[in-house]
């Protein structure tokens, strides 16, 4: 039996796992849609590591991360609970240890981290506008009636890109259906859009930020070939993408749980047991009317019994039950 | 005749006493809210800063409360909040409230004007009373400042979380009800005694941050979805640029009795911004500066959406951080801002200062002797 650490990472739009064994090798990956539907993500990620390996193997850790980190931990118990910031730089680091300049662009956003010697120096993260994420190429591929797999590699083809306005979704939409019609190729309109995308991400999210290599970039995105190859045009630099570069937060967050339980010898792991995946958790929110605020409040039931509770600003909620 | 007057911070308590204490009936607005927020966006021009937003949000819920007269301060050109209380004005008579609004602008040499304006108010009080009036609020205000850097101090190393608040909480309570000067030492002394009574949690090694940036959003904890308190949870001791007693002697105080300290301060902030750019532009750029010259492991930008000077303010963030090596990360708020997008953010931003300050002392193990 070997002894393994388990990362998750819940966005809202992929929810990936990352199973590593003691010496940080990856045993398994997944990449599973969100769907507006977390808990059912995470169980469901959980059921299948388990079919896959049966008893071989045994949790010695968790870490959890992404928007849907607290969510996680709750179910699954987490020894770590990280932002997506740290994850993806552990990660990153831990493959790359020169690295200075993650860009990451994932479904539900994007973020630059820049490091030096190791060290997260600074950081930018951008969750509003959509067009500088994967959700937006997504649209756009199904828009043209293009596979998004193939999106890249159609891109790759043009000679000639189309210029497209990339400085918010709505306009970029409109101006390639606007191009579209005048008959533009489709290559073109490809390569157009990866360019937009990253002009819009330099102007954005790497405003002011010095991109030295070498340079990784990872998230989802990351497969798209043709965003490699403007980065790699826009920036003059060599591009690295990491093996893992789909599921780079869960693989941190896993990493950041076997380094704690390194550091925390006696501890014992938090892990609830793959029988967890079985049990029924139920979220439920109300609008607590205790003040002006009313905040909604979000709590979360295993088996019928109330667990966690957290989305109160004044901690009338939360404050006895600390996750 | 009910006077209310805009939130921000504590300031509504030694604001609160002063007018009270010159037999003034004052509609203090409820705490700002969610529905604050909502009443101010949806009377307010999109465009308009967000502090512009809450003030009127502030307003009406005092007008329904029956005040009739709004005491405001005025501001300092060339940024928007020299025309606050002309559009707030404008807004709320367009919405049929009848009132009274009297600016207090800046003394700048017509500290008479500001007297005669608070004579108005209080009915022709004499100055002895206006200014006795003055000394328990001005203690009060006092005392509110060092509560808020006790508790900053001490949020981050508690050993039972939220203990720190609940004092914090009471103290408030106190704090406001104190009717004289000797009353208010009392408190003052039994808040000490509870702060140092707080159980501490010896593994827990604070880091410093500073909190730079436009005041309205330094100074009021539901604009800034309560960095303080989230940043002290994350373990994080927090000094903030600005405290109410400063902006009190800044915004309403004659110039013979402003600290001489703020000149030299400024002055660090020549080499990026070398002329006044509204606001606090360029005390956000000196502050940080002298927040790094004091060993501060880093430092939080925070400003409204749209807001002018602080804009200017951040496009020279990134040499200045890179010059005096602090981290500094700029949080933009508006009525969107969402707490938990923030929340990512500072735990990102304390884990990148905690790994940066275990390095040096890493260096400093290894390069000492
Ligand atoms: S949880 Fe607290 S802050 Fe939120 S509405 Fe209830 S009482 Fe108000
Ligand atoms: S300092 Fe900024 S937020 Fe305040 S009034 Fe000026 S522009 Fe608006």
């Amino acid at each position: 039996m070997t002894g393994c650490y388990l990362g998750i990472d819940v966005g809202s739009v992929s929810t990936n796992f990352a199973l590593i064994d003691e010496n940080g090798n990856l045993l398994k990956k997944l990449y599973l849609r969100t769907a507006g539907r977390p808990i059912e993500a995470i169980t469901n990620g959980l059921k299948m590591i388990q079919e896959s390996f049966e008893d071989d193997i045994k949790i010695m850790g968790v870490g959890t991360t992404g928007s849907g980190r607290k969510l996680a931990a709750v179910i699954v118990g987490a020894d770590v609970i990280k932002n997506e910031i740290t994850a993806h730089a552990v990660a990153c680091i831990t493959e790359y240890p020169d690295t200075r300049t993650i860009l990451e662009i994932g479904g539900q956003d994007s973020k630059i981290i820049i490091l030096r010697d190791g060290v997260v120096v600074d950081f930018a993260m951008n969750t509003v506008c959509a067009a500088g994420t994967g959700s937006f190429l997504d649209r756009q591929a199904q828009r043209l009636g293009i596979p998004i797999e193939r999106f890249g590699d159609i891109a790759l083809m043009s000679q000639n890109p189309t210029r497209i306005a990339g400085r918010c979704a709505v306009f970029a939409e409109s101006d390639m259906i606007h191009k579209q019609q005048m008959g533009y190729k489709v290559e073109d309109i490809l390569k157009g859009l990866c360019q937009a995308l990253v002009r819009n991400y330099l102007a954005n999210v790497a405003k002011g930020k010095e991109i030295k290599s070498p340079v990784v970039f990872q998230g989802g995105v990351a497969a798209n070939t043709g965003i490699k190859r403007a980065f790699e045009e826009e920036l003059g630099m060599e591009i690295i993408i990491p093996r893992y570069f789909d599921v780079m937060g869960a693989l941190g967050a896993a990493i950041l749980a076997k380094k704690f339980m390194a550091q925390n010898k006696r501890a014992k792991t938090k892990f609830a047991g793959f029988e967890a995946a079985f049990r029924e958790h139920t979220a439920g929110s109300f609008e607590c009317q205790g003040c002006p605020n009313l905040c909604e409040v979000v709590q979360i039931y295993v088996d019928g019994k109330l667990v966690a509770r957290w989305g109160d600003r004044c901690g009338r909620w939360s404050a006895d039950m600390a996750v | 005749m009910k006077v209310t007057f805009p939130h921000m911070g504590n300031l509504y308590i030694p604001v609160k006493t002063f007018f009270e204490n010159l037999g003034v009936e004052v509609i203090v607005p409820p705490p700002c809210s969610k529905k604050t927020l909502e009443l101010g966006v949806k009377y307010s021009p999109e465009f308009a800063c967000l502090p512009l937003k809450i003030n009127i949000g502030n307003f009406i819920e005092a007008l329904e409360m029956g005040a009739d007269t709004i005491v405001m301060a005025g501001g300092i050109g060339p940024c928007r909040f020299g025309y606050y209380s002309e559009v707030q004005r404008e807004i709320l008579r367009d919405l049929g409230y009848k009132f009274n609004m009297i600016v207090l602008d800046p003394p700048q040499g017509h500290f008479m004007d500001l007297v005669k304006k608070l004579l108005a108010i209080t009915n022709k009080k004499s100055f002895r009373q206006i200014s006795l009036a003055g000394r328990l609020a001005w203690a009060k205000a006092l005392l509110l400042d060092e509560l808020d850097k006790m508790a900053s101090a001490i949020r981050p190393v508690e050993l039972n979380r939220g203990e720190t608040d609940a004092i914090y909480k009471n103290a408030l309570e106190q704090i406001s009800k104190a009717e004289s000067e000797q009353e208010l030492l009392g408190v003052r002394r039994e808040i000490l005694e509870r702060m140092a009574e707080i159980k501490k949690d010896p593994d827990k090694l604070p880091v410093k941050i500073g909190l730079v940036g436009e005041i309205y959003t330094v100074l009021e904890p539901f604009v800034n979805l309560f960095v303080e308190r989230q940043l002290g949870e994350l373990g994080a001791a927090v000094e903030r640029s600005i405290y109410i007693t400063e902006w009190v002697r800044e915004n309403l105080l004659p110039s013979f009795l402003k600290p001489k300290e703020h000149g030299q301060v400024l002055k660090l902030a020549e080499p990026y911004i070398r002329c006044f750019v509204g606001g606090h532009g360029q005390e956000s750029i000196a502050q940080i500066v002298k927040y790094s010259r004091e060993g501060f492991d880093g430092v939080i930008h925070l400003l409204p959406f749209t807001c002018m000077p602080e804009i200017v303010a951040k496009s020279t963030i990134p040499s200045v951080a890179r010059i005096h090596s602090i981290p500094v990360m700029t949080l933009v708020l508006d009525e969107h801002s969402a707490e938990a997008g923030v929340r990512t953010r500072l735990e990102a931003f304390v884990d990148l200062i905690r790994q940066k300050k275990e390095e040096k002392s890493c260096d400093r193990v290894l390069s000492g002797n």
